[in-house]
């Protein structure tokens, strides 16, 4: 069974304006030990699944429905005391911005000792001993004095592996990453990827990778899930997602990344910007910026479908398949560069 | 991309130091910091120079001393034939017409009180272009060039979205017919979609325009793609310097060959088989910048002896492509930036 089996998830957010549908029916699972990514533009409801997974929306002007069995018990059921229980322990999660995340007015070493103490009954010593060595695993130098140091005095790259040490400390089952490596420089991304491969390897931990970056996910994901206004559009593992896309916004953020490897041709940006959720397209929440549009894609919504001959392969497209495999063979010579 | 091999400007030995001082009344300066430290670059009309390198490397602080935003502490700037260096306030005013900046964060840069036409049009009227008829056709003119709606001439900044507020940006500094554009990260802040967009714009506008651009950026794919010459720059230094292509197929400095084995690669299974070189630390502190070359204590290729008692000057390792290594990349790609044996004592 997997870890996490999120089933028909809704999470709607009532406003003055009318209701916005942030996500609206998405499923996946994640299995132990491996890495899912949920790609999508700012705005796609990627966060707020996650949010949502981990109970931490606003209580007030929300409606979350669906299901998020976690180690066989349904998230969305679960109340304050008994997910605060979970949250940290079993499942914790890393935020995009390392400057805000960390409180700045405690020592590392005491958040960190914190993170321990909420869940266990320990001896502070003994949370203080596996706060080094925590710190110790993701690389801090000088870990024993760093850990009275306060957040400003670590560079971006420490503060996110700070981030790491307290998500991680606590040994999770599921580790969800929101973009940990947006706001860092290329060789620090590299430093922080390698760094959560590693824990994952020792750890055993799953973990949900959300990004915009198609590179990073073909790096380190394992199952991919592409989200558009709310919805999954696509998900494959990441061989299927790659070299057989099969969703025209998927063809569309992938020819929008400029890349090192690709022939040097003109970028086709995915025209416009995404939907406003209080009133989302008719039919294919895609079809105002799709290329390929057809007369049915703005009234009939396409269910989410097998591709056909592999079932874990999953895509939401009125799109006959013999334009598709044109425009995954395109791809593959534009975009990826000769397969080695 | 077209060029008449004029160069544009000439940036030659740039430096800014920060002076870090103590004491309120009497203040004694105990350091600096050298965020610049001796820059020298040339840039051709039509051109766009592309300047990487990791945050604090000293990129933006490079682009505001060209832009006279900052005084320089030594080092000559000439544009179009002019040295602006030492310029006064007003006689830069007619050189500030032709140098135009685009900024990160679309969200900071637009004044939210003010409506797109007056942010537009703002440097019209500084410059005292045009009757205000003239100027509002023209900044009506310029939207439509962005790819904005003129009839948003009397909207206020937050109803755009973060790529249009960038379009606006590119509008108000494409006002006044400038020649040179800094961009300093002008992509950055937005999802890859938009950003295609906005690169494409940027390049369009290139070609209708003549312009010139600096274009910074962390972000090595993007700078591929707009760029005709790059500048990698590690602590205040230009460590390496050459055409597009070269520099992406042929990088001499390890720092370069670092930095590109490090982005991400859209090929899965290429991704997965080659073998990232993770540079270990972080940038030093540039108020005490290591001695010799100052990438020697995060290079994986370090002779000791020679790195750190020596510092490597920016000379011709190829044709047109200078780098400052003592112990250049022989080829590329390199699973192992190491040295080859036997390398060390002949070189």
């Amino acid at each position: 069974m997997a870890l996490l089996e999120v089933r028909d998830l809704k999470t709607h957010f009532t406003t003055d304006d009318g209701v916005v549908k942030a996500v609206d029916g998405v499923s996946f699972s994640v299995e132990k030990g491996k890495t899912l990514a949920i790609v999508g533009e700012s705005g796609s409801g990627k966060s707020v699944t996650c949010l949502t997974v981990m109970g931490l929306n606003p209580s007030r002007g929300v409606e979350i429905s669906g299901e998020a069995l976690f180690n066989g018990r349904d998230l969305i059921k679960l109340h304050g005391e008994e997910l605060r229980k979970i949250r940290g322990d079993e499942m914790s999660m890393i935020f995009q911005d390392p400057m805000t995340s960390l409180n700045p007015v405690h020592t590392i070493g005491g958040q960190l000792r914190e993170a321990v103490l909420v869940h266990e009954k320990v001896p502070k010593q003994q949370a203080n001993a596996r706060a080094l060595e925590m710190l110790k695993a993701v690389g801090i130098p000088r870990a024993e004095t760093r850990m009275e140091d306060y957040p400003h005095q670590f560079s971006g790259g420490m503060r996110q592996r700070v981030m790491i040490a307290m998500a991680l400390i606590n040994n999770p089952d599921l580790l969800i990453a929101d973009e940990p490596t947006t706001a860092l420089d290329v060789t620090t991304q590299a430093q922080i990827i390698s760094l959560m491969q590693r824990l994952q390897r020792d750890f055993g931990s799953a973990i949900i990778l959300i990004t915009h970056d198609l590179g990073v996910v073909a790096e380190t994901a394992d199952e991919v899930m592409v989200m558009y206004a709310g919805r999954a559009v696509e998900r494959a593992d990441y061989k299927g997602l790659f070299y057989e896309p099969h969703h025209p916004y998927t063809w569309g953020l992938m020819d929008s990344m400029p890349t090192l490897s690709g022939e040097d041709t003109e970028l086709t940006p995915i025209p416009g910007t995404p939907p406003s959720l209080l009133r989302p397209p008719e039919g294919c929440k895609f079809n105002p910026r799709c290329r390929f549009v057809m007369d049915i894609c703005r009234t009939e919504e396409p269910e989410l479908k097998e591709v056909p001959g592999s079932p874990a392969h999953v895509e939401r497209c009125h799109l006959d398949e013999a334009v598709k495999q044109a425009e995954i063979e395109r791809i593959a010579t534009e975009r990826l560069g000769a397969v080695s | 991309m077209a060029t008449n091999g004029e160069p544009l400007l000439v940036v030659e030995d740039l430096v800014k130091h920060f002076p870090i001082t103590r004491g309120i009344v009497f203040q004694k300066e105990i350091g600096r910091v050298r965020a610049v430290d001796g820059v020298s670059f040339t840039l051709e009309k039509g051109q766009t120079l592309g300047v990487v390198g990791e945050s604090g490397c000293g990129k933006s602080t490079m682009a505001r001393c060209v832009m006279r935003l900052l005084e320089a502490t030594s080092g000559k700037i000439t544009f179009d034939g002019r040295d602006i260096t030492k310029l006064s306030a007003r006689d830069l005013m007619p050189v500030r017409r032709e140098l135009m900046m685009v900024f990160q964060d679309p969200y900071a840069s637009l004044n939210p009180r003010k409506r797109v036409g007056f942010i537009v049009a703002e440097a019209l009227e500084v410059h005292k272009i045009g009757t205000q008829a003239e100027q509002k056709r023209h900044v009506q003119e310029l939207l439509e060039i962005v790819g904005l709606n003129p009839e948003h001439y009397n909207r206020f900044p937050h109803e755009f979205s973060g790529g249009q507020r960038q379009r606006i940006g590119v509008a108000r500094a494409l006002a006044v017919r400038p020649k040179l554009i800094v961009c300093d990260e002008p992509v950055s802040a937005l999802d890859v979609s938009v950003q295609a967009q906005i690169l494409n714009l940027l390049k369009s506008l290139q070609r209708d325009f003549d312009l010139t651009y600096i274009f910074i950026s962390h972000d090595l794919n993007v700078v591929r793609y707009i760029s005709d010459k790059v500048a990698v720059m590690y602590l205040g230094k230009v460590v390496e310097t050459a055409d597009r292509e070269q520099l992406y197929q042929a990088p001499k400095h390890p720092y370069t060959g670092a930095l590109l084995s490090a982005v991400p690669m859209v090929n899965p299974e290429m991704a997965r088989a080659r073998k990232t070189i993770v540079l270990e630390g972080d940038v030093p502190n540039p108020v005490n910048p290591p001695a010799a070359c100052r990438f020697h204590p995060r290079c994986p290729r370090f002779v000791d002896g020679t790195c750190n008692v020596e510092e490597p000057q920016l000379e011709a390792k190829a044709p047109g492509h200078l780098a400052a290594c003592h112990f250049p990349l022989e080829s590329w790609p390199l699973a192992d930036l190491r040295l080859p044996a036997g390398q060390t004592a002949s070189s």
